[in-house]
């Protein structure tokens, strides 16, 4: 199989290690850093001008007593939190999104269904599951929307998008992904869309119009 | 003539030349090394409180940050892969990651870690390479016009969203990415074999 095509732009991976970035995208983002030498890369890049910036930033005196406080905390025991691990197609960043538990589909018709992550005001991301074929369900969107394959495959107007590639689209991009052939393909999918169920429904005319 | 001579190892020369900070990051990695932690602490302490305070946060707020940073630098330690990373980044990253998870109270989504494999001896020209790069981005920075550097500064305080880091002018990371990745391919991971099929 071939390397990753689609990779996460430049400034959305500033964005994220700047921590700028919403928490629907960043749980993409972090996905494909999972996933994407490349990104990983670029992403620890930023990490590094971070530090310079960090290198030069100006000092604040620090209480007398933080330092000795911290020396004294440094033999105390921690229990470590549990880092999720990938299971399956889940990298890391999903199972710890899905609290280490398989998930919870829910049908939205034709076979396609979803299962809700996290979602505010601000966005949402969700797992998609679309059988070869299908449409990916319309959602309207006003920025910024990320979707990144985990299993299975989907063409759209701009490309085909396998395993591990990440498609980034904006307002102005209309496109009808539909999953291709062979195992159902399942996404990470985040849009600044408000969390309301009836938003989100599958395009059941789209075939039709794709003749 | 004794063994503390310039060996003919270029290896050993080579971690001699690597910085003060990695130095004591790796002492305290390798060795749990509590007076390398204090010299990082003392180093790294002021600046992070000045960095934090920079984006609001009260005295107060930014010490109990800082005591976490520090803390979790102590505690993790064995992430730190001097091969990818300078501590200044590794210590920025978790910061930034620490500042969300306080002031946004969400838990902010963190790729899955990369471990160096122990089996493989830890590459100083790599080591060496990397730092150089970083001295070269300071440089680089430094000779920034006023505005610019503001601009850097307020993107990586995370004051910038996503579109306008895209509307400014980038400092060139090119030769960075393409170090980090030669750090990157030494490691064994699931990274490289994704979208193998064995």
């Amino acid at each position: 199989m071939a390397e990753i095509t689609h990779h996460i732009p430049d400034h959305v991976l500033a964005a994220y290690a700047t921590g700028s970035l919403s928490e629907p995208y960043a749980l993409v983002v972090a996905t494909h850093l999972s996933m994407c030498l490349e990104c990983r890369a670029n992403y620890e890049a930023h990490q590094m001008l971070g530090g310079a910036v960090l290198e030069m930033a100006s000092t604040e005196a620090l209480s007398g007593d933080l330092k000795t406080g911290v020396m004294a905390m440094l033999d105390t025991p921690v229990v470590p939190q549990p880092a999720h691990s990938r299971s399956g197609i889940y990298p890391g960043p999903v199972m710890a999104a899905l609290k280490g538990r398989p998930p919870r589909w829910k049908s939205l018709g034709l076979g396609v269904r979803q299962c809700i992550l996290t979602g505010n005001s601000e966005g949402s991301v969700r797992l998609l599951y679309i059988p070869p074929g299908q449409a990916v369900p319309d959602h309207g969107h006003n920025g910024l929307e990320l979707t990144l394959v985990l299993q299975g495959s989907f063409v759209d107007e701009t490309g085909r998008f396998d395993v591990g590639d990440a498609e980034v689209a904006d307002q102005d991009l209309e496109h009808t992904p539909v999953a291709e052939a062979g195992p159902p393909c399942i996404c990470l999918a985040a849009t600044d869309a408000p969390l309301r169920f009836n938003a989100f429904v599958p395009r059941l005319l789209q075939p039709i119009f794709r003749i | 003539m004794t063994q503390e001579s310039p060996s003919s190892d270029p290896a050993a020369d080579a971690l001699h030349a690597l910085s003060q900070e990695t130095l004591w990051m790796l002492a305290v990695r390798d060795t749990r090394d509590k007076v390398a932690f204090a010299a990082l602490f003392d180093h790294f302490a002021p600046r992070l409180k000045g960095f934090i305070m920079r984006s609001g946060t009260g005295s107060g707020q930014a010490e109990e940050i800082v005591q976490d940073v520090m803390l979790t630098v102590w505690r993790k330690s064995a992430m730190f892969d001097p091969q990818r990373a300078q501590v200044s980044g590794w210590i920025y990253q978790i910061a930034r990651n620490r500042q969300i998870d306080v002031i946004r109270k969400e838990n902010r989504p963190v790729p899955e870690e990369l471990h160096a494999d122990q089996a493989t001896e830890p590459d100083a020209q790599q080591m060496l390479g990397l730092e150089q790069e970083a001295c070269k981005l300071k440089t680089a920075i430094g000779r920034l016009k006023p505005d610019q550097r503001e601009m850097i500064e307020k993107a990586y305080l995370g004051e910038l969203t996503h579109q306008e880091i895209k509307s400014q002018t980038g400092l060139p990371l090119g030769t960075i990415k393409s170090r980090i990745r030669l750090g990157l391919e030494k490691l064994r991971h699931e990274l490289k074999d994704m979208r193998s099929d064995g």
